[in-house]
């Protein structure tokens, strides 16, 4: 039953867009915001150092990311984005999404 | 998956703010953590979403970390004196009737030093779009006490606390005749881009105040950990409240965030109530601004 309730009825026919996360690292300044707020957890603080010395993030969960551009929201300086990729698995296939918290 | 380790995207794939923004000027000055860069952010995905023709739109800043905002975006901007950017804004919107004219400014700038400029161009209604960063204290020049910091709150000019009671913003921006009144903080990126896009289509004086980490002064004096913590107390302590009374929108040392829209209704701009007048009083001998400027009397 609550199967029923979490997966929308069109889930087999509707494909989620797809992401792919960019960082530019030699921007980032490793305050950890996308980290933090990414709803899909997709991204973690490298050990990484970039040209001036902050930790950027990483990708370390491909093929969930949305692209619901979160991350690029609230980065404040400008140096992670995503593009929206087509080929993405019809919902079904991937496991209901769970959006904890904030919306911000 | 970094665009240096794939440098085919980094030629062919641009921040989607490249438009929007001086690239050239980045990475910007505002140290990490710091609210301010989402801020603009927002600001300029709020621009986009518009659709607003970039030539006609101009922004202006005073002096303060906040106050670096206008240099950065790409836009006519223009950089004042200290706690002044209201009043060259308004010369710019009554000279130039058809600019859209922004103020991107600090707490410390637009209500401590230019407090005055603040409160008069809310009760003349002038046709100006405010954004206004709250960071608590005055950032650039050290983490003084300012007029927003929260009672109880350490800053360098109070290392025992403040004992002066700060302003509710909100408050003061409706009490002073503020058609649009807002507050959200620097997580809210969403509720804000769109609150700013909103503020765009509305006239008259529009405020929105978005509350932001300072995370090298305010929240270091005060011991209260880095930006990322800032935003999980916005998180939990944030509590969105659209219509509410702005004088319940105070905001005690780390206590609850009111945010929301509090003012959206419309009165007659200073502009519309100065043709109006002078258009009864003087009939054809007065001749309105011309939308692109120009000179005044037919001559
Ligand atoms: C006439 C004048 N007085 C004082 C200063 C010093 N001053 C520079 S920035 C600033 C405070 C800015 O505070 P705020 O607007 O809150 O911006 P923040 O740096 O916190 O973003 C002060 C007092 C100045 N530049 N000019
Ligand atoms: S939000 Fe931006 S600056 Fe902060 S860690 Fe992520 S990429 Fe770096
Ligand atoms: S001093 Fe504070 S307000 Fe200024 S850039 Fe640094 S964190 Fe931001």
């Amino acid at each position: 039953m609550s199967t029923f309730w979490r997966r929308p009825l069109d889930a087999d026919r509707v494909r989620p867009p797809h992401g792919e996360v960019l960082i530019l690292a030699d921007r980032c300044k490793g305050c950890e915001f996308c980290v933090e707020f990414c709803p899909k957890d997709v991204l973690a603080m490298s050990k990484d150092f970039n040209r001036k010395g902050y930790h950027p993030p990483e990708v370390v969960k491909s093929g969930v990311c949305m692209a619901c551009n979160l991350c690029e929201t609230i980065c404040p300086e400008f140096a992670i984005f995503t593009t929206t990729t087509p080929e993405s698995p019809p919902a079904a296939a991937l496991p209901a999404p769970v959006l904890e918290g904030v919306a911000p | 998956m970094t665009v240096e380790a794939r440098p085919d995207y980094a030629e062919t794939v641009e921040h989607p703010m490249t438009p929007f923004l001086r690239m050239d000027r980045i990475p910007h000055v505002w140290c990490p953590g710091c609210g301010i860069g989402t801020v603009v952010r927002c600001f300029a995905s709020a621009l986009e979403k518009s659709g607003i023709d970039l030539d006609k739109v101009s922004v202006v800043s005073g002096i303060g970390c906040a106050g670096r905002t206008a240099g950065y975006l790409k836009l006519d901007g223009f950089h004042t004196a200290h706690g002044r950017a209201i009043p060259f804004a308004t010369g710019l919107k009554l000279g130039r009737p058809e600019l859209t004219v922004t103020v991107l400014s600090g707490d410390g700038d637009l209500v401590g030093i230019g407090g005055n400029h603040f409160i008069h161009a809310a009760r003349r209604n002038l046709d100006l779009l405010v954004v206004l960063i709250n960071n608590f204290t005055y950032g650039m020049t050290g983490g003084q006490n300012g007029p927003t910091t929260p009672l109880s709150a350490r800053s360098s000019t109070m290392p025992f606390g403040n004992f002066e009671t700060p302003f509710n913003l909100p408050h003061l921006a409706a009490s002073s005749g503020a058609p649009y009144v807002a507050r959200w903080t620097s997580l809210h990126v969403r509720r804000l881009t769109w609150s700013i896009e909103e503020a765009l289509e509305r006239k008259g004086f529009r405020f929105i105040e978005v509350v932001a980490p300072c995370p090298v002064l305010y929240l270091r004096l005060n011991k209260l950990g880095d930006g990322v913590q800032r935003m999980r107390y916005y998180h939990d302590e944030a509590e969105i409240r659209n219509g509410a009374d702005p004088g319940d929108a105070a905001i005690d040392f780390q206590g609850k965030i009111l945010c929301g829209v509090f003012v959206d209704e419309e009165r007659p701009t200073y502009q519309e109530l100065m043709d109006e007048h002078y258009g009864n009083v003087l009939g054809d001998d007065y001749v309105p601004m011309p939308l692109e400027g120009g000179m005044l009397g037919g001559g």
